[in-house]
């Protein structure tokens, strides 16, 4: 049994569509990133699988069971969800809102205490909330979502406003969450440093679908080129020659090239038959570059959405610069 | 039931950390013990007068205050839960929005019913301490009368917050509403009444109208605190005499009109788009 599917979801509000026709599984113990432009539908799929809002049309099951009917309040137990923006309880500590959660779930007392010294609160925890930044509030967040060490956990948004070292941390308590059999859906912005923790990626763009599945298999369904940098001595025309690619130079004296993924193992045989090679690294395309073919490339549906924006900016004459270089950029696509 | 207690709890030590029921305690009791006390200074007496005379006095000036202080403690619950974001996050906990709202209005009533019992027990019992001539058992009764309804009068109110927290997606706009359905109830409404009373020159069905006194929720807390010293009550409620309310009638009416409140609270915050 998948632990979230989700049949032919559409949400309409009004006559404005949000999400048009969703299919999505995730199993045990997988991570699936979420990702999409603002409005995109992140939001609203999450309220859906959390039971919060009914879709238009469609079928979600979580835990193999309709999370809107009223039956589902015992699987909640199992469930942790991070919302975007929280502030919490103001005037109450950090330890007397985790407590208060904690009574919601019927956890001890003990494990809250466990848990602020986790996510870092410890010597915060008698403090209120008011005087929390924004990370420190982002982390009580997870320690609230991860009181009952949850079967599937909702993220959104988590590491904004996180300094590096604690979104570190954070991504070390998702893969041992992860490792411990829990589900997570990881919905965000931040596309660097997400990718080696997560198992699956959707990209919803305009309330679709656009991509889903593990990355290498998005990889394979795009022509992406994978940039190969490596550094040595060679006769560049000879070697340009062997690999049948452009080399080009880059600032430190490194060279690199770009292959379609098919030739890499190749063009790696070839550099590493060169007597004169001393390093050598191959970047397959990064999250970003596949968020960007999916959500931009394509014309019929990314191109459709630029130009709109173009539309809209066209017609304030008080920003010439902006206009001008977003038509420049539709042009380039179509 | 545990949810609901948990909530309870919460807003319960919300009430009493920002010193919200240690401010109602002390209004209640210096206006309970004022009213005792120099009530009568107005007819060149000082002290106490007649237990019929404090309790009277004490509703009317009470009608006043004690729905304001309903509503200001409770017009956010809803809608201020939203606005923060724990709304959403509270409907992901294993809670119903039922148990939710119980829970509020269980919080909400012990901090108000603490501060009616504390303040106006205070007054009561600085009577029978000081005064002369005191039917103890008599003006027990009287201020347990009055502090019940007093306790019904704030749930009404509280429910009434609810529909309006329920309803509105802004803090500021709840607020409003608040405030006018305080000017309605303690205000407009028995205006109203006695301008139709006026206009038709008491030519309104007389069975009919002591009835229209049930539609307002501060008019039967009134009439409850009335009705036990047989004495005509003034104004509006001189009416009323014709007709004569039970005790246990007049209750009933108090706890339709908390349950009415409530139950349309709940219905629009499961209509409400989270």
């Amino acid at each position: 049994m998948s632990i979230i599917q989700l049949e032919n979801i559409s949400q309409q509000f009004g006559r404005l569509s949000v999400l048009d026709s969703i299919n999505l599984k995730l199993e045990k113990g997988e991570v699936l990133g979420l990702f999409g432009h603002n409005g995109a539908g992140k939001t609203t799929s999450m309220k859906m699988i959390l039971g919060l809002l009914k879709p238009t049309s469609g079928q979600v099951r979580v835990f193999g069971q309709d999370p809107f009917l009223s039956d589902f309040n015992h699987y909640r137990y199992r469930i942790g969800f991070l919302p975007e923006n929280v502030s919490f309880y103001q005037q109450l500590t950090g330890k007397e809102v985790l407590h208060f959660f904690a009574k919601l779930k019927r956890v001890s007392l003990n494990r809250c205490k466990e848990l602020l010294k986790q996510v870092g609160l410890t010597e915060a925890a008698e403090r209120k909330v008011k005087t929390y930044s924004k990370g420190m509030k982002q982390r009580l967040g997870l320690a609230q979502a991860i009181l009952t060490e949850p079967s599937l956990l909702l993220l959104d948004e988590p590491t904004v406003g996180l300094d590096p070292i604690a979104t570190q941390d954070f991504y070390q308590i998702v893969d041992q969450l992860k490792n411990n059999g829990c589900s997570i859906i990881l919905c965000s912005h931040v596309l660097p440093g997400v990718e080696k923790h997560i198992d699956k990626v959707a990209i919803l763009s305009q309330g679709k679908l656009a991509a889903f599945g593990c990355i290498p298999e998005l990889r394979k369904q795009t022509s992406l080129t994978t940039q190969i940098n490596f550094s040595g001595c060679f006769d560049i025309s000879k070697l340009q020659q062997a690999l049948g690619v452009d080399v080009g130079t880059q600032e430190n004296g490194s060279f690199s090239l770009k292959i379609q993924p098919e030739y890499k193992l190749k063009t790696v045989q070839t550099l590493l038959a060169q007597p004169g090679l001393q390093d050598l690294d191959t970047l397959p395309p990064s999250l970003e570059q596949l968020y960007r073919h999916f959500v931009v490339g394509k014309p019929s549906q990314g191109g459709q959405m630029e130009q709109s924006i173009s539309e809209i900016i066209n017609s304030v004459p008080q920003q010439p610069e902006k206009s001008e270089t977003i038509t420049s950029k539709t042009g380039e696509q179509s | 039931m545990r949810a609901v207690m948990a909530i309870a709890e919460k807003e319960f030590k919300d009430g009493l950390r920002n010193r919200w029921m240690i401010a109602i305690t002390l209004i209640f009791s210096v206006m309970a013990s004022g009213l005792s006390w120099f009530g009568s200074a107005s007819v060149g007496s000082i002290g106490f007068s007649s237990i019929a005379n404090t309790i009277i006095s004490l509703s009317s000036l009470n009608v006043f205050l004690l729905p304001l202080i309903a509503l200001l403690l409770s017009y956010q619950a809803i809608v201020g839960e939203d606005e923060d974001g724990t709304l959403l996050l509270l409907l992901t906990y294993p809670l119903t929005k039922a148990e939710l709202l119980l829970g509020k209005l269980l919080g909400q009533t012990s901090t108000l019913a603490i501060a009616t019992i504390v303040g106006f027990g205070s007054a009561s019992l600085s009577i029978i301490l000081f005064a002369d001539n005191v039917n103890v058992g008599e003006l027990l009764n009287a201020f347990g009368l009055f502090i019940l309804s007093a306790i019904l009068l704030g749930m009404v109110f509280i429910c009434l917050s609810y529909v309006i927290s329920s309803w509105v997606s802004e803090k500021s706009k709840a607020a409003g509403l608040a405030l006018v359905i305080w000017f309605f109830f303690v205000l407009i409404y028995d205006m109203g009444l006695l301008g139709l009373l006026v206009a038709t020159e008491g030519q309104v069905q007389a069975d009919i109208f002591p009835y229209l006194l049930l539609l307002n929720p501060t008019d039967i807390f009134r009439l409850i605190n009335l009705v036990t010293f047989e004495t005509n009550g003034t104004g509006l409620l001189s009416i009323a005499a014709e007709q004569s309310f039970s005790i246990s009638g007049l209750f009933m009416s108090m706890l339709l009109w908390i349950l009415l409140p409530f139950w349309l609270a709940y219905f629009r915050l499961l209509k409400r788009p989270i």
